[in-house]
C-alpha cells in the first residue's frame, strides 16, 4: 500500500466497521492526492456511505487509520471539529435549509466563526456577501437568493448544497449521488459544476450512475463489501472480470 | 441589532403590551368603581397571572418553535423560579408568622427544626433571591442539557426525560424533609419589599411588573431569533445533521437557547408566585408542563406572539370553565387541542396570518387582473 506523503489529501489504512458482526467496511484502504477528484461507485451495500460517515466523524471505525492533510488522525475528531477542518459533506439525499433563503443557506455555510456568542452579534459583512454572489454565479441560483430553499427544484437544491459545501472553503469534498434524481441535463451540468471545482479542491464522488462516471472522466475506485475491488480508469475496472462479475451477478 | 429585532408586527406586540403594563393599574387604582372604564382587582390579579403564563409560553416557543426541542418539563424552571422568589417572601414574613419565630418559616417550626437550613441562608436578601430565581433554574437546565445534548438525546426521548425531570422534582418537594414546605409549599406571605402583598397598589405594580417582564423576555427572544444564532437554531431544527456537517457543534446551541429559556421561566414563576400567594409541589405536575405547550401549539409555535396569545386564550378559557362547569376542563382542554392541530396546524395566529395573506393575494390578483398569484400562502413547510 501506498505510504502517506506530504501531497496525500485523505489516506485510510486498513479501516474496518461492523455493525452487529456485519462488516460494513472490511480492511478498507484507499489514498487521495491534493486536488485529486475521485469517483467511487459499487453497488448497493458496498460500503460507499459508511465510508463517508468514518471520515466525516459520523461512525467511527474499530480499526485502522484516517489521515487528513498528512497528519491529523480524523478517528479522533466529531463531525464538526472535521468540517471545520475543511472536509464538507454531501448527503445523497439533497439537504438544505427549507425555511431559510438560498442567500441564508449559504451565509451559514460561510466559513468563519462558529461560535455561540459571536454568533449573536454577528452582521453580514462585505466580503460575506461578496463571496455569497460568486458562489450564486457559480451554482447558477443568482436570481432565486431571496427565495425559501423549500421552493427549489430537486436538482437546484443539489447546486445549492454543493454550494454550501464551496462556502466552507474545504480542502476535502465528499459527494454523494449528486446525480440522483436529475434530469440529464442537470446531470451533465453537474458534472461540469464538480469538474469546475476540481483542481483547487480534492473531490471524491460517490455515484450509482456510469454515464456521469464517464462525464467526470476521473480514476475510479469500485467498492465491494467493504473493501476495494478495483482501482483505474473508468475502462480499466470496467473490463475487469471481477467487477463485471460483481455488477452483473454471479 | 434592535431594529432589525423590531419588525412592525413585534412593535405593535411591545406597544399593547407597554400601554397594557401602563392603562390597566391606572383603571384599577383611579378610575372610581361606578365607571364602565374600572378594572376590578380580582380582573388585575388574573391577568397578572396570565401575563406570567405568556412570559413561560415565550420561554417554551423560543426553544420549540425555533430550536425543535420539544421540552415536557418547563413547569420545573418556572416552579423553580417561583420557589426562589417564595422562599424569599418566606423569610420576610419573619415573626409575623403563626408561631412568631423570627428566623424560621412557621412550617419548619411544626416539623421541630432548630436551625435554618443552609440553602435558606441569603433568601432574605431581595437580590440574593432575585438572582436565584434565574440562577437555580439556569443551572439546573445548563446540566440536563449538557448531558442530554452532548449524548445527542433529541425528539421524544428529549420531552420523556425532562417529564421525567419534572416528576423527579415533584416527588422530591413533596418530602417534608427537603425543606420547602413537603406538600402544602410556601404560603401565607405578608408583603416584598415592604409592600402589602394584599393592597391593590401593590397587586397594579406586580400586574406592571409582569407586563414589563413579558415585553422584556419578549425582546431578548427576538434579539436571539432574529441573529445568525437564530438562524443556527432554526437549521438545527430543520436539518441537524447538515448543520453538524457544516462545522456547527449543536449541542452548545441547544444548552444556550434551552439554559436562557429556563432563565426566563424562573422569572416567570417568580412573578406568578407574589400574585397568586403560593407556591407548591404541584406545580411540578408534569401534566403542567404539557399544558404549556399545548398554550404554544393553540397559540401557534414560532411566532412568539402566538405563544402569548394561546397562554391567554386557554386560560381564559380555563378561568371561565372551571368557575361554570369544573368536570369538564380537561375533556374541553383536549379539545382545544384536538381541533388547533386538525384545523389550525400553524396555530390561531399562524392560521389567522394566513387568511390575512391570503385575503392579500385575492384583492391582489383581482387588482393584477388575474395575474399568476406568486403570492399565494405557501404550505409546503
Amino acid at each position: 500500500m501506498t505510504v502517506s506523503t506530504a501531497d496525500t489529501m485523505l489516506y485510510l489504512n486498513g479501516v474496518s466497521v461492523a455493525f452487529d458482526g456485519f462488516k460494513a467496511i472490511n480492511e478498507l484502504s484507499l489514498v487521495l492526492e491534493e486536488g485529486e477528484m475521485r469517483a467511487v461507485v459499487g453497488p448497493n451495500g458496498a460500503g460507499k456511505t459508511t465510508m463517508m460517515d468514518i471520515i466525516t466523524g459520523k461512525t467511527r471505525p474499530d480499526k485502522g487509520e484516517v489521515i487528513f492533510a498528512g497528519n491529523v488522525d480524523l478517528t479522533k475528531h466529531d463531525e464538526a471539529g472535521i468540517a471545520r477542518m475543511g472536509v464538507g459533506r454531501k448527503f445523497q439525499k439533497p439537504t438544505v435549509f427549507e425555511t431559510h433563503t438560498v442567500e441564508d443557506n449559504l451565509l451559514l455555510s460561510l466559513k468563519g466563526s462558529r461560535g455561540v456568542f459571536d454568533l449573536l452579534f454577528a452582521r453580514r459583512t462585505k466580503a460575506e456577501q461578496a463571496r455569497i454572489d460568486e458562489l450564486l454565479d457559480l451554482i447558477r441560483l443568482g436570481d432565486r437568493r431571496s427565495e425559501k430553499a423549500a421552493a427549489l427544484s430537486h436538482g437546484q437544491k443539489q447546486w445549492l448544497e454543493i454550494g454550501m459545501l464551496l462556502a466552507q472553503d474545504p480542502k476535502v469534498l465528499l459527494v454523494d449521488e449528486p446525480a440522483a434524481g436529475m434530469t440529464d441535463a442537470e446531470t451533465m451540468q453537474t458534472a461540469e459544476l464538480l469538474r469546475q471545482v476540481a483542481g483547487e479542491h480534492t473531490v471524491m464522488v460517490v455515484e450509482h450512475d456510469m454515464d456521469f462516471v464517464r462525464a467526470l472522466g476521473v480514476k475510479v475506485t469500485v467498492l465491494h463489501e467493504g473493501s476495494v475491488l478495483a482501482e483505474g480508469s473508468l475502462d480499466h475496472v470496467s473490463s475487469n472480470p471481477k467487477v463485471i462479475d460483481v455488477y452483473l451477478g454471479r | 441589532m434592535i431594529l432589525r429585532a423590531l419588525d412592525l408586527k413585534s412593535q405593535i406586540f411591545l406597544a399593547i403590551t407597554l400601554i397594557v403594563a401602563a392603562l390597566v393599574p391606572v383603571l384599577n387604582l383611579y378610575v372610581p368603581e361606578s365607571s364602565a372604564f374600572h378594572v376590578s382587582s380580582f380582573a388585575v390579579a388574573l391577568f397578572g397571572k396570565y401575563l406570567t403564563y405568556a412570559l413561560l409560553a415565550i420561554s417554551v416557543d423560543l426553544i420549540w418553535g425555533f430550536c425543535g426541542i420539544l421540552s415536557l418539563g418547563h413547569g420545573a424552571f418556572f416552579a423553580l423560579g417561583g420557589y426562589a422568589m417564595g422562599m424569599h417572601l418566606m423569610r420576610e414574613i419573619g415573626d409575623r408568622g403563626v408561631y412568631a419565630n423570627p428566623l424560621l418559616p412557621d412550617f419548619m417550626v411544626f416539623l421541630n427544626w432548630k436551625e435554618l437550613p443552609w440553602f435558606w441562608h441569603g433568601f432574605d436578601m431581595f437580590w440574593f433571591a432575585c438572582l436565584m430565581v434565574v440562577l437555580v433554574p439556569g443551572a439546573l437546565a445548563f446540566v440536563f442539557g449538557w448531558f442530554a445534548f452532548r449524548s445527542r438525546v433529541t425528539g421524544v426521548y428529549f420531552s420523556i426525560i425532562t417529564q421525567a425531570m419534572t416528576y423527579a422534582l415533584l416527588l422530591a418537594f413533596f418530602r417534608n424533609d427537603m425543606g420547602f414546605g413537603g406538600n402544602n409549599g410556601l404560603t401565607d406571605f405578608k408583603d416584598v419589599l415592604g409592600y402589602d402583598l394584599q393592597s391593590d397598589t401593590t397587586r397594579a405594580g406586580l400586574f406592571a411588573l409582569s407586563a414589563l417582564a413579558l415585553a422584556g423576555g419578549f425582546l431578548i427572544c427576538r434579539l436571539v431569533v432574529t441573529s445568525r444564532l437564530g438562524k443556527v437554531l432554526v437549521s438545527i431544527r430543520d436539518a441537524e445533521s447538515r448543520t453538524r456537517f457544516l462545522g456547527y457543534r449543536v449541542e452548545g446551541y441547544k444548552l444556550f437557547v434551552f439554559t436562557l429559556s429556563a432563565m426566563l421561566a424562573g422569572v416567570a414563576g417568580a412573578l406568578y408566585v407574589p400574585q397568586v400567594g403560593i407556591i407548591n409541589p404541584g406545580e411540578f405536575s408534569p401534566a403542567n408542563s404539557i399544558e404549556i405547550v399545548i398554550w404554544v401549539a393553540v397559540g401557534g409555535r414560532g411566532l412568539l406572539v402566538g405563544a402569548v396569545v394561546g397562554a391567554i386564550i386557554v386560560n381564559a378559557a380555563k378561568t371561565l370553565l372551571t368557575g361554570w362547569v369544573p368536570e369538564i376542563w380537561l375533556f374541553a382542554l383536549g379539545a382545544i387541542f384536538i381541533f388547533v392541530t386538525l384545523f389550525l396546524p400553524k396555530g390561531v395566529l399562524g392560521g389567522l396570518s394566513a387568511f390575512v395573506d391570503l385575503i392579500g393575494a385575492k384583492t391582489k390578483s383581482k387588482s393584477e387582473a388575474k395575474g399568476p398569484s406568486s403570492t399565494a400562502p405557501q404550505l409546503a413547510e
